[in-house]
């Protein structure tokens, strides 16, 4: 395949999209989830007032709409780039969904898990330097 | 206890569905035309491929379990220790796809688990 610079700007919008809607999808999720209530107190029998809680929440809804807009990004770059380039491109996706959980939730985030971030961060960026292929080609 | 079942979940079978999917995206073949038409040809066609079907039943589970995370812990733990999927996707490669895991691949690894652990002792 031709790696020409229309590729990489597409490549790279897309994994925009991807880093933008997966962590407003579930930040969506979670405002949604907030308000259903926590599953440690879910019983057996409230699982169908659950439900019904669930596909009736706007947040739900809107989380569930950015998630797909991240999904058809996701498969659409996956159909020209390597699983091992576009998983690591998406790490910042960890970062952006604690920015998120700040700033639009307004919860709590310590130094120890702004530090836990980064170092995964810099570990996946580790796993998407090294070469993708491990194994003799057939 | 609850919540390392879910994280479990989350990351097994997000982690496998994630994989069926991209193996079905490389038999439908890279997306020239973005017109809306030709998406939704694109869309139909992956339909089409049975590793699709499996990555989204896979994916569906981890999405209803993140749910269930959701619901009592931050948004701000819950998606970073879910990168726990990058340890589960080295591990099951070697044991079930017989890849050799380079050193510097296993040192990333072994980051994104200090991470994991760094995040999750920030819960408390």
């Amino acid at each position: 395949m031709k790696d020409s610079p229309g590729l990489h700007l597409k490549t790279y919008i897309l994994i925009f999209f991807i880093v933008l809607f997966a962590p407003l999808g579930n930040v969506l999720l979670s405002k949604g989830m907030k308000g259903v209530g926590s599953a440690k107190n879910w019983e057996l029998g409230d699982l169908f007032h659950v439900l019904v809680s669930v596909v009736t929440s706007g947040y739900i809804w809107l989380g569930i709409a950015c998630l797909l807009a991240f999904f058809v990004a996701y498969m659409l770059v996956l159909t020209w780039a390597d699983y091992s380039y576009v998983q690591p491109a998406s790490s910042f996706s960890y970062a952006v969904v604690a920015l998120l959980g700040y700033f639009l939730l307004g919860e709590a985030v310590p130094p120890l898990r702004w530090f836990g971030i980064v170092v995964i961060c810099a570990g996946v960026f580790i796993v998407g330097h090294t070469h993708p292929r491990t194994t003799e080609k057939a | 206890m609850l919540e390392f079942f879910f994280l479990f979940m989350i990351v097994a079978a997000g982690t496998g569905g994630e994989l069926c999917v991209s193996r079905a995206m490389k038999v439908v073949g890279e997306v020239h035309d973005f017109h809306p038409a030709a998406l939704i040809r694109f869309v139909l066609r992956a339909l089409r491929v049975g590793w699709m079907w499996v990555g989204v039943a896979m994916m569906t589970l981890a999405f209803f379990s993140l749910l269930a995370m959701l619901s009592f812990e931050n948004v701000s733990f819950v998606v970073p220790v879910t990168a726990l999927s990058y340890a589960a996707g080295a591990f099951g490669a070697m044991l079930f796809l017989h890849e050799r895991i380079s050193a510097q691949r296993w040192l990333g690894v072994f980051l994104v688990c200090v991470g994991v652990t760094l995040v999750w002792l920030s819960r408390r």
